[in-house]
């Protein structure tokens, strides 16, 4: 049987019933589709959470109070819970360090802000004026805080944007105005640039005080609850982080490094560990796409094996003008084949589209890869041929005699 | 030439044998047009199954063109099927979705002929059997079941067979048009020089053969020329 005869064969039998073809065509419409769609949105997701990790800045070390917890990503709980960390520290790490970029301490914490009657919880970071380059922070308008408002325990304050939506409404220019924390009178001087994400880590929603006002008139100590130290380059931050814990060691008398009362993290840590995370969602998304690709798979079976019955006597009259069992396996194979890669096809188009339209809607920015319309039309062509095999089997062993028989 | 010595075929049901065909002997030459008759039951059917090349006897030897094809593979015997055997059934399995032209063409498709050619051939065969060329394109059941069973043997014809195999051909119509149909394999006996084996249990059907071989429980109980 020629090649060309065979998708002859195909198409006729496969137009010959048009709804049955087209439902099953329908099942791995869905499966390819919905894995497409899956894994775009789980890379979506993935590109956008370290895109949110990389805008707290670049080659970031951040170092916090509490003790280590050995590897993997810190409960946030454990920060400022502890006191260990001072100003002394940071200014250390700042002379020692000759890797270290720039060193930027500061004191946050939550506090109730006022003004002009509209009131909002808000982060308040006591930071320095080292604090925009490290980071990643630009001022929209008027300036950060400058080390002389440092010096002068200036009450000074600049705000997020998301912050200065909440206190005074969008786009108000807000230079001069005053807000209240914990009752203290603050003059607005700034506000920062938009960095936009929301949720995790967002730094809109926040106001930024001289690091010394902030000890001096909120938290009434001189500890900080981070220290964010930035390396040159990508490549010394492992060693400046181990510089930074044997200093810190030293400074706080610790011998045994397993019970520090700090610890250090590293930003490439923290976009691994996302990384995985985030994997690890991609991957539990594919699977129950997957499911759905199997049944979809099972369907075309099912379908294969009505057929196959349903045609018994035309097998037999197949075989009795002369058709070997390789032609009338080669027949239904290709039959599911077919199916499968139109299903593909179209399932592919579908998964692009639900993709295309997740990010139109501006809930993740998704991205369908190559890798990943190449491994769905593998895929197709594998499930056709895997559950195309068995039916096609079944037929072309048929007995001539018994299927012309066959009623 | 086709010649068979001493056939046998057993089906085992469970513990018991069933002996369809015991030692049955006989000789058909090029051209000739013979009648196999027997009641039901009498392995008729399970002897042209056997000339037919669809199944293989369990004991003798079964020549054609001197070949012994009782010991070919599955894929062999499709072949001589394909190249030596046209069939005609009962129940004239056309295939109800397609057009007369591609049922008779399909045989060509297993044989790999040529696709200008396919057409070509195609309605020879019809023509041969005397189909009326405005009804190439229509579907079987729009056709009655004489003009249908033409298309049957236009379909048994087209890859130039030596030996056509009628298994009751007439059984599903009546007298007249089973007449235009025996008819038919008459002309292509005497103008093509087809060898025709015809099966049937009927005395009509059997006096259009020019040789009638009676076979009753397996076994020939008489061949002579009519």
């Amino acid at each position: 049987m020629k090649i060309a005869d065979v998708f002859q064969e195909t198409y006729f039998s496969l137009s010959a019933n048009k709804a049955r073809s087209g439902l099953t065509i329908l099942g791995i419409v869905i499966g390819i589709g919905s894995v497409i769609a899956m894994v775009s949105i789980g890379q979506g997701a993935q590109g956008s959470i370290q895109s949110s990790i990389q805008s707290i800045g670049s080659n970031l070390i951040m170092v916090t109070p509490g003790a280590q917890r050995g590897g993997g990503f810190q409960v946030s709980g454990a920060r400022g819970s502890a006191r260990t960390l001072t100003q002394a520290d940071a200014d250390a790490i700042a002379k020692e360090i000759t890797d270290a970029k720039a060193v930027a301490p500061e004191l946050s914490g939550r506090y109730q802000v006022t003004s002009r009657g509209k009131n909002t919880n808000t982060s308040i970071v006591g930071a320095t004026a080292a604090y925009p380059a490290v980071r990643n922070i630009e001022a929209e308008a008027g300036s950060f805080i400058s080390d002389q408002n440092i010096k002068s325990l200036s009450k000074v304050a600049v705000l997020g944007p998301t912050t200065r939506d909440d206190l005074f409404g969008e786009g108000i220019e807000v230079a001069g105005q005053t807000i209240r924390i914990r009752g203290m009178e603050f003059k607005v001087v700034g506000v920062t640039k938009s960095k936009g994400g929301t949720g995790f880590g967002s730094q809109d929603d926040m106001i930024f005080i001289p690091l010394t006002t902030a000890q001096r008139f909120l938290a009434g100590e001189q500890y900080v609850t981070t220290i964010s130290v930035q390396a040159k380059d990508a490549e010394s931050m492992t060693a400046i982080q181990q510089q930074i814990t044997d200093l810190l060691l030293v400074r706080h008398k610790i011998s045994d490094p397993q019970s520090a009362d700090f610890s250090t993290l590293n930003q490439s840590d923290i976009v691994a560990t996302a990384s995985s995370i985030t994997q690890t969602f991609t991957i539990l998304l594919a699977a129950v796409a997957g499911i759905s690709l199997l049944v979809g798979g099972i369907g075309i079976m099912n379908m294969m094996l009505t057929t196959v019955t349903e045609r018994t006597k035309e097998i037999g009259l197949r075989k009795a003008i002369g058709a070997k069992r390789r032609d009338i396996n080669l027949q239904f194979l290709t039959e599911a084949i077919a199916l499968t890669l139109i299903g593909g096809i179209i399932g592919v188009m579908l998964g692009w589209l639900v993709s295309f339209a997740v990010t139109s809607l501006g809930l993740i920015q998704t991205k369908v890869s190559p890798s990943s319309v190449l491994l769905a039309f593998g895929v197709s062509a594998a499930i056709g041929i895997i559950f195309g095999y068995y039916p096609a089997r079944r037929a072309a062993a048929l007995n001539p005699i018994e299927a012309l028989r066959y009623e | 030439m086709l010649e068979i010595k001493n056939i046998t075929k057993t089906y085992k049901t469970g513990n018991i044998d069933f002996h369809a065909l015991k030692n049955a002997s006989f000789k058909i030459d090029d051209g000739e047009f013979v009648a196999i008759m027997g009641p039901s039951g009498s392995g008729k059917s399970t002897l042209m199954h056997i000339l037919g090349c669809l199944d293989t006897p369990t004991g003798g030897a079964y020549f054609l063109d001197g070949k012994d094809v009782a010991k070919f593979s599955e894929d062999e015997l499709a072949d001589i099927r394909k190249n030596k055997i046209g069939f005609v059934f009962q129940s004239f399995n056309l295939m109800p979705r397609s057009t007369v032209l591609r049922n008779v063409i399909l045989p060509l498709v297993y044989a790999e002929a040529e696709v200008e050619e396919r057409t070509k051939k195609a309605e020879a065969a019809l023509a041969a059997v005397g189909l009326d060329k405005g009804h190439f394109g229509n579907l079987s059941n729009q056709l009655s079941g004489g003009q249908i069973q033409r298309v049957a043997i236009a379909r048994a014809l087209v890859n130039n067979p030596k030996l056509i195999l009628a298994d009751e051909p007439t059984g599903n119509l009546d007298t007249k048009t089973g007449e235009i149909v025996l008819k038919t394999f008459e002309k292509l006996n005497t103008e093509q020089g087809k060898t025709i084996i015809l099966i049937t249990h009927e005395n009509d059907v059997a006096a259009h053969a020019r040789r009638i071989i009676r076979v009753k429980d397996g076994e020939i109980t008489s061949d002579s020329k009519n």
